[in-house]
């Protein structure tokens, strides 16, 4: 117990202290989640609202795969993200396996059937005709998708913070695809890990802290934004 | 009121607003549409009249051009639409309205405003129309509410002022008042038909309440099974229904079946169950003919004293049932053939009727209407 | 208008910073154990290195046996490593190049400050793990196919004696620094090697009982991985930074390395001994 104690007081040292090994990981956390965040956010949004309201063939299989997808563990999509990435693989020419670029395309892969699969509920849990009504308003149909996202922003939203948190706390694909380099591809999770394994137990206790606190306040300001479009 | 507006339906010419052609619409192999000509007039009130599962909503939703692919044409204007006139523009000067109020999350200012902000229409504008609109339908009190907080008749007012507030040329509603309850519904329809008379509107209603449909409309068209089998003023379907289906529902209780066995100038008579019934009109001996008789039209009396009425059917039958209807009781009675009549409510006490009661029913030549054979397609039976 | 403008500019930082991606030639993957890293000789040495020849060393540390195999894969220029066995059959399989010894570190039997089985002292590591199965005291293996563990395999299989199975004897699967923790925690016996004890002792009640047997050393050496198999490797990094690791400058300061900290050495530079040499 007292250890829970000494971890949450170097985690205040370590943040009022500015300590820059601690505020590197923490950034670099912030940065890749919050990209992977936003693009699985462009992919699934769009995706998800493609599919709720067109019709073709082949949609139930397809619906299938975003759900099947949405609980995909992380460390599979690590390993298949990393055979696809390394030196010899077929992206291997790009270069960025170890590199804080991958550590956002495994966490987009992640997020993205989280994100499609909540847009995907939400859109279909729209009225049926609403749709009709706001074509019947002369929307175009861009006018339409954007109406109807904005009808949807509750759930919408919900899809943001799942996506985001879900990344956020990832370890396994990120020390996969990054290896956990000190000052490169080091972040909250993995260094959690690593200081554990070596017994380090404060320190870890003190990263698991910080990332905890920062995803509260993160989620603390998506919730103000989605309770308070919901309610009014 | 908008005097730009006023002015521009007033220059439009003669041509009507929409037409038509050869409309039919397929689901798998039925075709659940099938309209071979169809035409509106500018500012005028047309009804669509028919039981559930007609094909109401398909000819709306389908005018819309919201159900594709469908096969005809739909003229605006004289223009065709999709051809010299784009689908969207045509969109725009039209305005649907559904059973549901279909709100937007939002405030009831915003939802009004709705339309006009997807047709990028100036602020000012937005707020002058948006306004206009508020108080035309009573509901300026509610303009900062929340959509989700208003009850079924202040938001269906409400989704009535968004479509008004596009100034649209032509104005759809798909039972409108249908999920409201009755005294919603009465108050609404009231406020409703003053502002289709003071904006002139041209509107489409499609209901399955031929008493809405009567009250409110110009012209009634009666579909069944997605085709259009009369239309004309209310007045004439009403009494002059074109086959004993379309009878039927506008309200005309009692269809008899019977042969034409005597002819007199101007007048014929009518043998229906071994009872003669005079009818005004024209027809051929031997013909087989149906005979609607509305119930309002039909007098009950105790006594027989053939002076008190100019009546020449004159029938003595037997109460078999009373249902009330609201104002009025209706009386179903037997005088060798089944007779409906509606009799008010003091007229009942008068008469104390009461079933298994004996009384006449009279009903005059005139007010019979004839189906004949060459007005209907199947024959007689 | 304005809060998306704030949200694109947000996206730029965000995106822009994290698209520090591919270094192309100027990169070297350095593929290492984990106790070789957890001991911070790494933080150290390399830092100079990137200063002296501007490459950017990637340091990926994975278990022996993992490294060993990225580096049969091509997805490593250069290995550090102390798997002798391993290592040999990957030289006699012509993945790896100049193979040259860096440095050696040894191993230690740790355990409780009483000691139940008796074998402080004892000068032979087999008769101490002897002694433990004998007794029956709890023993806490890695088990995860680590330099450590399969040194600790091979002196068991010395001893003639198969310890899975037995309840006194416990696979963790964890890294050095956790299992040592938990060896406290129980108060068993355990292999380590001589720098994560050290690194941890003052919050271990864990103490070094058997030391100094050759058999417990523990060497560690470089290998390039060869580039006629694998084109796409940085073979030029790779070579100077084993030639920067067995140089007389960096040898020097590996000897140093931990002094200060700990009071001994953690490893004993090997670089110029020949085969017999090696030892103290």
């Amino acid at each position: 117990m007292d250890l829970i104690l000494e971890g949450t007081k170097k985690a205040f040292w370590l943040l009022f202290s500015f300590d820059p090994e601690v505020l590197n990981i923490l950034l670099l956390s912030l940065r890749v989640s919050a990209t992977a965040t936003l693009i699985s956010l462009l992919i699934g949004i769009t995706g998800g609202v493609a599919i709720a309201l067109y019709r073709f063939r082949g949609r139930a299989v397809v619906v299938s795969l975003i759900n099947t997808g949405m609980g995909l563990p992380p460390v599979v999509v690590g390993l298949f993200v990393t055979i696809f990435l390394w030196r010899n693989g077929p992206l291997g020419f790009l270069g960025i396996l170890y590199t804080p670029m991958a550590i956002i395309i495994a966490q987009a892969v992640i997020a993205t059937p989280i994100v499609m699969g909540i847009t995907l509920a939400a859109i279909q849990h729209l009225p049926e005709k609403l749709r009709l009504q706001i074509l019947a308003l002369g929307a175009t149909r861009t006018q339409m998708v954007w109406i109807l996202i904005k009808e949807a922003k509750l759930p919408l939203l919900a899809a943001v913070m799942a996506g985001f948190g879900g990344v956020i706390s990832e370890v396994g694909a990120s020390m996969m695809v990054g290896g956990n380099i000190k000052g490169y591809t080091r972040v909250l999770t993995t260094a959690t890990v690593m200081e554990t394994s070596r017994g380090n137990f404060d320190m870890a206790i003190a990263l698991g802290i910080i990332l905890l606190l920062f995803a509260y306040f993160i989620n603390l300001i998506l919730t103000q934004i989605q309770q308070r479009e919901g309610l009014r | 009121m908008d005097e730009g507006w006023r002015a521009r339906m007033d220059r439009m010419g003669s041509v009507p607003i929409l037409e038509i052609r050869k409309l039919k619409v397929k689901k798998g192999a039925v075709t659940i549409l099938n309209v071979p000509s169809f035409q509106i007039e500018e500012g005028e009130i047309l009804s669509l009249i028919g039981p559930n599962g007609s094909g109401k909503t398909t000819l709306l939703q389908t005018l819309f051009f919201l159900l594709n692919p469908f096969q005809g044409e739909v003229f605006f204007r004289g223009k065709k639409v999709g051809l010299d006139y784009p689908v969207l523009d045509y969109r725009r000067k039209l305005a649907l309205v559904f059973q549901e109020p279909l709100l937007f999350d939002t405030s009831v200012f915003n939802n009004v405003a709705s339309g006009l902000k997807i047709r990028g229409i100036k602020r000012e504008e937005i707020e002058r129309r948006v306004e206009e609109n508020l108080k035309r339908f009573g509901i300026e009190h509610l303009r900062d509410r929340f959509s989700k907080t208003l009850s079924g008749g202040e938001a269906q007012r409400v989704s009535l002022a968004r479509a008004f507030a596009i100034q649209p040329d032509l104005l759809l509603l798909d039972e409108p008042f249908a999920s409201l309850d009755p005294p919603t519904r009465e108050s609404l329809i009231e406020d409703f038909a003053s502002i289709l008379q003071q904006t002139r509107t041209t509107v489409i209603l499609a209901t399955h309440d031929r008493l809405e449909a009567l009250r409110l409309s110009h012209r009634l068209a009666v579909i069944k099974d997605g085709e259009i089998l009369q239309t004309g003023p209310p007045e004439e379907v009403v009494n002059r229904p074109i086959d004993e289906w379309v009878a039927s529902f506008v309200g005309t209780e009692t269809i008899l079946k019977g042969r034409v066995i005597r002819k007199e100038g101007g007048t014929f008579l009518v043998s229906v169950e071994g009872h003669e019934i005079e009818v005004v009109g024209e027809a051929m001996l031997g013909e087989r003919v149906i005979l609607c008789i509305r119930p309002e039209t039909v007098t009950l009396s105790i006594s027989t004293a053939k002076e008190t009425t100019s009546a020449r059917n004159l029938f003595i039958g037997r109460i078999e049932g009373i249902q009330p209807m609201g104002f009025y009781q209706k009386v179903q009675l037997y005088c060798g053939f089944p007779l409906v009549a509606y009799v008010t409510r003091p007229s009942m006490e008068n008469l104390s009727l009461k079933v298994g009661k004996e009384v006449w029913a009279s009903f005059k030549a005139t007010s019979i209407h004839v189906i004949r054979q060459k007005e209907r397609e199947k024959p007689i039976e | 208008m304005r809060t998306q403008l704030c949200g694109l500019f947000i996206f730029l930082f965000l995106f822009g910073g994290a698209l520090e991606g591919s270094t192309g030639s100027r990169s070297l993957l350095l593929a290492t154990t984990t106790s070789t890293q957890d001991s911070g000789l790494l933080d150290v040495l390399i830092p100079i290195f990137e200063k002296k020849t501007g490459y950017f060393v990637k340091t990926i540390a994975v278990g022996s046996g993992q490294a060993i195999a990225m580096g049969k894969k091509g997805e490593v220029d250069v290995l550090l490593v102390h798997a002798p066995a391993a290592e040999e059959r990957l030289m006699e399989e012509g993945y790896g190049v100049h193979r040259r010894r860096v440095m050696h570190n040894d191993y230690g039997i740790v355990g409780p400050f009483e000691d139940p089985a008796k074998i402080k002292g004892m000068k032979l590591a087999t008769e101490a793990f002897k002694k433990i199965a004998f007794v029956r005291a709890l023993f806490l293996s890695r088990g995860d196919h680590s330099g450590t563990h399969l040194k600790e395999r091979e002196i068991w299989r010395a001893t003639g004696i198969n310890p899975e199975g037995e309840k006194w004897y416990q696979q963790t699967g964890l890294g050095m620094g956790q299992t040592l923790s938990i060896t406290h925690e129980k108060r068993g016996y355990a292999l380590s090697d001589r720098a994560t004890y050290l690194a941890l002792r003052k919050n271990l009640r864990l103490t070094l009982l058997v030391e100094g047997d050759p058999f417990l050393l523990n060497i560690y050496h470089v290998i390039e991985v060869n580039p006629a198999k694998w084109p796409k490797v940085n073979a030029k990094g790779a070579r100077a930074f084993a030639d920067f690791l067995v140089s007389k400058e960096v040898q020097d300061l590996i000897k140093t390395f931990g002094v200060d900290q700990f009071g001994s050495p953690l490893f004993f530079p090997d670089a110029k001994k020949k085969e017999e040499e090696f030892g103290k």
